[in-house]
């Protein structure tokens, strides 16, 4: 009893202390942990998170609006511009739900290099990720060594579509090119020279003590939470959950890969580092995969009413031209109906929602970003974090503005 | 066709619901639930706590607008079961003037997604604890998405070297906003019919000759 009592007296202390004000702080637009154009209006007491409100929106450029007054083909481009981290991604999913609604099955092959390069973005993603989550978290090396070895994997974007970011490179009904003469094999060099990278970069974070003690229980989500805030990807995976719509809903020919899920039990910041990193190494595996399997053959449909016909065909065949001409004014008509079409994306579920009314425009397209329901959850995850700790969890969520503003 | 499985489900979710749905449809093979706002809330519990739906995951909430349909604003949400594996799309129509009730108190993720269709088609939930815009510019006015807002929108933006700050004007366009009509006089003439026209309505025996070649390759010159 007496113990209690001589707690009970530094209460009248405490009270008579001057209450301390939440300090609200503007982090972004234009911070470099901000991931771009993210504002974040913190409310603070002293250095402890208490509220974390991201106003969006600074990117939006009405992506949804602008698809619903062009044709298909013209609709395609805009998905390169959402994740621009790993564009193919993107165009993946629109690509199969045109083909949904259409009831078309691309050729093989083609089959073949859109999980190549899906995967590839994959990679991709994953390396600008982790390096540069690695450079909030005050690392700076990985960041260099890291855009080296990623513009070796753009450069392979650049030979088979002729651009590094914006490749409007998978259509429905294939893919727009073949690969040229050697990529093939310059790519599964490079897949089997990566995971030397990939070592190199594990040595500088994987058991780097400022690297952990920073990520480590920090931004914990449990399973239940991350199916309440609708988590997805890595995301999930971190929390526990083996879930991956490659494997549960396969698309295109992932159901002939053979790779595995990789996931993490503890939820937190560092957890989500680990499942990337071992996804680089899955991914690498797929690619190997598609590179040995990948058959000869045509890469999109034969069917000009979807794809275009080869230029050599439209200098002498008149057909072949109007094809080409009607393709490219008018596009094709996709009959009335609807589709939510999902891809694993590196961030996440990916998905569009196409409502088509039968003419050459998608009457509606709707684009699920992962990293739209990912950023939502900041707050709760930062709620009672250091400020610092803020920027790790922003970088372990994996945010491009490009997807969630739209 | 949809597999049996799903089917099987649909028939159990609306038996389960009695009443509260009003039916399922099938679109490319995924499940397509129909109900009104008043039980919304009531099947998305139920959706996501019955053992055989266990549909966890809110995936997302979007809208789309019909301005001819009686219900202007269909509001889609689309979950997803990853103990099932199955998709699962539970549609609303609501008026312009109708409140759908939130979902937030169900799925967490509800919050931001019913933000932006609130911002987007100015359909409002009822119970959203923070339904502010999310995507459109601080003191935006007008829904994007509808289908009566204009591409080029209202206002346009411009940094004013004088005033030194960005300044707000309404839209000038140097040129007309033009949509051009790709629908062939072939198909969208229907009503009017022009000399010459009977020749695009396929006779009755068919556009071949009948029984002249027993391959079935027609005459037309063109071989199959």
């Amino acid at each position: 009893m007496a113990l209690r009592e001589e707690i009970e007296t530094p209460d009248v202390v405490v009270a008579q202390e001057t209450q301390i004000r939440p300090y609200t702080m503007n982090f972004g637009p234009q911070h470099p942990a901000a991931h771009g154009v993210l504002r974040l209006v913190l409310e603070l007491d002293g250095e402890i998170v208490e509220r974390a409100d991201p106003h969006i929106g600074l990117l939006h450029r009405g992506t949804e609006k602008l698809i619903e007054y062009k044709t298909y083909v013209q609709a395609l481009p805009y998905f390169d511009r959402l994740d621009y981290v790993a564009p193919m991604n993107q165009e993946h999913a629109f690509a199969l739900a045109v083909e949904k609604l259409l009831g078309i099955t691309p050729p093989v092959r083609a089959q073949y290099i859109r999980v190549l390069f899906a995967e590839l973005g994959r990679v991709l993603n994953h390396i600008l990720n982790i390096t540069t989550y690695a450079l909030d978290v005050g690392a700076i090396t990985p960041a260099l060594w890291g855009f080296e070895e990623r513009e070796k994997g753009m450069e392979f974007y650049e030979r088979i579509c002729g651009a590094r970011l914006h490749a409007n490179y998978f259509r429905p009904g294939g893919v727009h090119q073949d690969m040229p003469a050697g990529l093939a094999e310059d790519m599964l060099d490079w897949c089997e020279n990566f995971p030397k990278f990939l070592a190199d970069l594990e040595t500088l974070l994987t058991d780097n003590r400022i690297f952990k003690q920073r990520t480590v229980d920090i931004g914990v989500v449990n399973a239940e939470q991350a199916l309440d805030w609708g988590f997805t990807g890595p995301m999930l995976r971190g929390s526990g959950i083996p879930w991956d719509l490659r494997k549960a809903q396969p698309y295109d020919v992932y159901e002939k890969m053979d790779f595995d899920i990789p996931i993490a039990k503890t939820g937190d910041c560092y957890g989500r580092y680990l499942v990337r990193m071992a996804e680089m190494y899955e991914s690498l595996r797929i690619m190997k995969q598609c590179i040995e399997k990948m058959p000869e053959g045509d890469i999109k449909m034969n069917d000009y009413k979807v794809s275009p016909p080869p230029r050599a065909e439209m200098k002498s065949s008149m057909e072949a031209l109007i094809h080409h001409f009607k393709l490219y004014t008018e596009g094709y008509h996709v009959p009335e109906g609807e589709t939510y079409t999902a891809v694993e994306a590196p961030k996440g579920e990916f998905g569009v929602y196409l409502v088509s009314d039968g003419s050459n425009k998608p009457y509606r397209c709707r684009i699920r970003a992962p990293g739209f329901a990912h950023l939502q959850a900041l707050d709760f995850m930062s709620k009672g974090h250091q400020l610092a700790d803020a920027v790790a969890i922003i970088g372990s969520l994996d945010i491009v503005f490009g997807e969630i503003d739209r | 066709m949809p597999g049996e499985a799903l089917k099987d489900l649909a028939d159990y979710i609306v038996e389960k619901l009695d009443g509260d749905v009003a039916g399922y449809s099938f679109a490319k093979d995924e499940l397509i639930l129909h109900t009104d706002p008043k039980a919304l809330s009531h099947v998305l519990q139920f959706l996501r706590d019955n053992r055989e739906c266990q549909f966890q995951i809110l995936i997302d909430i979007t809208a789309v607008d019909f301005p001819e349909r009686a219900g202007r604003f269909e509001v889609v949400y689309n979950l997803l079961s990853i103990r099932q594996n199955n998709r699962a799309r539970v549609k609303v129509s609501v008026n312009e003037d109708e409140m759908v009730p939130s979902v937030v108190s169900l799925f967490s993720t509800a919050g931001w997604f019913e933000r932006e269709v609130w911002d987007m088609f100015g359909i409002p939930f009822s119970g959203n604890p923070d339904l502010r815009r999310i995507l459109t510019d601080y003191g935006f006015e007008g829904h994007p998405l509808r289908k009566d807002f204009p591409l080029t929108g209202y206002v346009e933006v411009r940094y004013d070297a004088e005033a030194r700050r960005v300044v707000y004007e309404p839209v000038s366009l140097p040129q007309d906003f033009r949509r051009f009509d790709f629908l062939s006089p072939w198909e969208g003439i229907t009503d009017v019919q022009l000399p010459g026209d009977e020749k695009a309505v396929c006779p009755p025996h068919g556009w071949l000759p009948v029984n002249k070649d027993p391959a079935g390759n027609g005459g037309n010159g063109h071989g199959a």
